[in-house]
């Protein structure tokens, strides 16, 4: 019986090792850092480069759409942040004047931040419009 | 109606709690007066549940926009249809939905064992009613969908309803997101069942593998809901979201193919146990992880605690998940440990080349595969814990490791049924062996010489023909050996294999479906997009296929405007079509929603989107050419026909053997 588990292990083993290896090499190529706009600006040298994930407020009227990509800023308290997108799909149908995005991208060398993907939310749709004390929790899928 | 439905609520707090001590007690110390007691609660559960969830519909349908969920999710100008649905659409009224789903299957387990398991029920409905318990708890104190949508400050309710609600959020507002919930939570919670009864077994020591054979069924009925839900839910995101693709490993979809993972190694090695008595803990352990992991995945769904386009606000139904699945976790796998003895194997593994050991590597590398997904999907919260930062992983890191793994997965699928149970002998392997790797091996080589380089398609591709031949030989030697034996017609013969060994067959069915996925999967390698500002009148090609705008239209209706192009579609100069993709804006919940229009055929998929107004007044139409989707949509199809193949009862020949009624024979 004994060899038999050697085996088993063994075979065990070469699965583990080639995930592992895949994950190690995958997780290198695919990782992205978060960082909020008032974050980014006290970084600033130090982030550029690096594929990052920023959050913010789409500020009101920064929407344009220009040869180059779309242009918009996202916003955070004081900081704000020139964001171009170059992705190839078209942006959500929650990316709008106010709503709260998340971009994927790197700074370039003008600080503009270089977005291939954005994510977006209606962040005031269900605040507490009617007056009082009763947002709900939330919008979504189930 | 908001007070009946939350007195219904209150109600139920009692009845769980009374139901599940009664149900304990009186398996415990054998007192049958109890045990009905504990059974009654159950009951009583369901109908106060039932209760809520109507009292909740009743709201919707009577636009009572003083409950802060109807209000939320609703608006008068919604289509009647949607005002039934919304019921899930948020998160108070998907909880309550739950735990009515779970309540009802309380009400099918009682029923289907009245007669039956009369020494595990007990606990099995004490186990039911604590989970009702835990959702009940939440649905009152975090999620109330019964609450007013204005209080003064000291949370006394003040009568105020607005002349119209917020609205349904417009992506919901499709066919495929009306069955999606409900098929997904059907899945989830429906693997309470083999839990309940593994916990039950565990704790009375029940001799033999009598658990496993009474809970099979809903094992594989809730994976087949779990199944149907995940892809519907692809299905949706395909056709409603409109960036042209169907997965994009997002915490909330991951969320649904974890238990799906450890749901699919269980089907298999339940067989093992069945058959051999082999695995017994570690088929303890996958119902035990499947759902906690269902629970698990609500969990991620529900709280927000990994930021995803889906979830909800931070809410603080977290802390209540967390609480339960501790719980859960210490209780289930203490009683595992402490009943290690009861788990012994009846037998071991007699060689790497075996049926049994093909079912080794098929859970070994579904539990990784599990693992992987979870471990990327925590990422975020564990990096924050750890190093400070929150770090994403993206799509690559997923790729990187199921693809290889789901090819791995997908060869099994060939290579197992081929092997012999205990050993293998090679020159028996060689026999069945031959055929499909010589028809994968033609396949590879006749696709490589048709320019198809990508390196996992071209495998994916080879090794759907290996699969595939396999699954056709098994249906071809069964048959064989009925028409020789039995002098059956080929269609007699088959519909005969079916019908005697239906999880056997329906099995096969099921790895066919899988097939056809993965090479929809495929596909994905050769995908094209482009997107252009196009004014009437304008063209664009992309892979063959020209589209030129015909005229652009703006027109409203009560819910929503749009903007609309009508756009023809030719293929190498031919038309195959004329379609209308639009953009809305809903008024209710301000809020725009592209409505995609595709064109779908075996080769490829043309996938036309309004991205937008352009700069000029055109339209920015995006378009995607992605192979092969359509087969995806299909293999989901055979899959779960498959599945309910499975679920048939076995027919016999002959003369009713007594007592088997519980067996089904061999399996694949």
């Amino acid at each position: 019986m004994r060899p038999m588990r050697g085996r088993f292990l063994i075979g065990t083993g070469i699965v583990l090792a080639a995930v592992l290896w895949l994950a190690f090499t995958g997780f290198d190529e695919g990782k992205a850092y978060y960082r909020t706009v008032e974050e980014l600006r006290e970084e600033g040298e130090a982030s550029a480069g690096k594929r990052l994930k920023v959050g913010g407020n789409v500020e009101a009227g920064s929407i344009v759409w220009k040869e180059d990509g779309l242009h918009f800023r996202l916003t955070q308290n004081e900081a704000s942040l020139p964001v171009r997108y170059l992705g190839e799909a078209p942006v959500p149908d929650t990316f709008k004047d106010g709503s709260q995005a998340v971009v994927e991208g790197t700074v370039a060398s003008d600080g503009t931040l270089e977005a291939v993907k954005i994510q977006a939310k209606c962040a005031s749709k269900y605040e507490a419009e009617y007056g009082g004390e009763s947002a709900g929790a939330g919008d979504s899928r189930s | 109606m908001n007070e009946l439905g939350s007195l219904a609520l209150i109600t139920l707090y009692p009845v769980t709690l009374f139901g599940a001590a009664a149900s304990f007690l009186g398996g415990h110390n054998r007192r049958e007066g109890l045990v009905s007691a504990g059974e009654r609660s159950l009951v009583v559960s369901f109908l106060l549940l039932t209760l809520s969830v109507l009292s909740l519909v009743v709201l919707f349908l009577k636009n009572n926009f003083s409950n802060a969920y109807v209000a939320n999710h609703s608006n008068i100008d919604l289509p009647t249809f949607y005002k039934l649905t919304a019921l899930w659409a948020g998160q108070e009224g998907s909880l309550l939905f739950w735990n009515w789903l779970l309540s009802l299957y309380g009400i099918a387990v009682l029923w289907s064992n009245r007669n039956r398991n009369r020494d595990l029920m007990p606990y099995v409905t004490a186990i039911l009613l604590v989970s009702a318990f835990f959702f009940t708890n939440m649905n009152l104190l975090a999620a109330n969908p019964f609450r007013p949508l204005v209080m003064d400050h000291a949370g006394t309710p003040i009568p105020y309803a607005p002349p119209d609600g917020r609205g349904l959020n417009p992506l919901l507002q499709h066919p495929a997101m009306v069955v999606h919930p409900p098929v997904l939570y059907l899945g989830f919670v429906g693997f309470v069942v083999p839990f309940a009864f593994a916990l039950a077994a565990l704790w009375t020591r029940a001799p033999g593998a009598g658990w496993l054979l009474a809970t099979r069924r809903w094992t594989l009925f809730a994976w087949l809901f779990l199944s149907g839900g995940i892809l519907l839910g692809a299905r949706w995101a395909y056709v409603e979201l409109g960036w042209g693709g169907y997965w994009a490993w997002d915490p909330v979809e991951n969320a649904s193919l974890m238990p799906w993972l450890t749901g699919t190694a269980l089907l298999h090695s339940v067989i093992i146990q069945e058959k051999r008595g082999m695995l017994k803990v570690w088929n303890a352990v996958l119902v035990v992880t499947t759902y906690l992991l269902c629970v698990f995945g609500t969990f991620l769904t529900r709280s927000g605690i990994v930021s995803s386009v889906h979830a909800f606000a931070q809410s603080p139904v977290g802390h209540y998940f967390v609480g339960f699945l501790a719980l859960g976790v210490v209780f289930s796998f203490g009683l595992i440990w402490m009943r290690r003895e009861y788990l012994r194997s009846d037998a071991t593994l007699d060689s790497v080349l075996s049926r049994e050991s093909s079912f080794f590597f098929n859970n070994l590398v579904f539990l990784v595969s599990c693992f992987a997904v979870l471990w990327g999907t925590l990422f975020p919260v564990l990096s924050e814990a750890v190093r400070g930062e929150q770090i994403s992983v993206g799509p690559p890191y997923f790729n990187r490791i199921n693809v290889p793994i789901g090819l791995f997965l997908l060869f099994l699928t060939g290579f197992a049924p081929l092997l012999a149970w205990r050993r293998t002998s090679w020159p028996s392997l060689r026999r069945s062996f031959a055929w499909p790797a010589a028809l994968m091996l033609a396949a590879g080589t006749i696709l490589f010489l048709l320019a198809v380089r990508a390196r996992y398609a071209l495998i994916c591709f080879s090794l759907s023909v290996f699969v595939a031949t396999t699954i056709l030989m098994e249906f071809y030697r069964g048959g064989r050996v009925r028409r020789r034996q039995l002098g059956e017609s080929w269609p007699r013969a088959l519909a005969n294999l079916f019908l005697r060994n239906p999880r056997r067959y329906g099995g096969y069915v099921v790895h066919f479906g899988v097939v056809l996925l993965f090479v929809g999967f495929a596909g994905s390698s050769f995908n094209r997009s482009r997107a252009e500002e196009l004014s009437p009148g304008g063209e664009m090609a992309i892979a063959g296929y020209t589209l030129r705008v015909e005229n652009l239209e703006e027109g409203e209706t009560p819910n929503y405007d749009f903007a609309r192009a009508r756009v023809v579609l030719e293929r190498r100069g031919r038309p195959v079509g004329v379609y209308r993709p639009e953009r809305r804006f809903y008024y209710a919940s301000e809020q725009p929603s592209t409505e995609v229009e595709i064109h779908s055929t075996v080769r490829e998929d043309i996938y036309l989107v309004y991205a937008s107004t352009g700069e000029k007044g055109g339209a920015v139409i995006q378009v995607y050419r992605n192979p092969l989707v359509l087969w995806v949509w299909v293999g989901g199809i055979v899959l779960v026909l498959g599945g309910l193949i499975c679920l048939v009862p076995m027919r016999r020949e002959g003369p009713p053997i007594p007592k088997a009624s519980e067996s089904e024979g061999g399996a694949p």
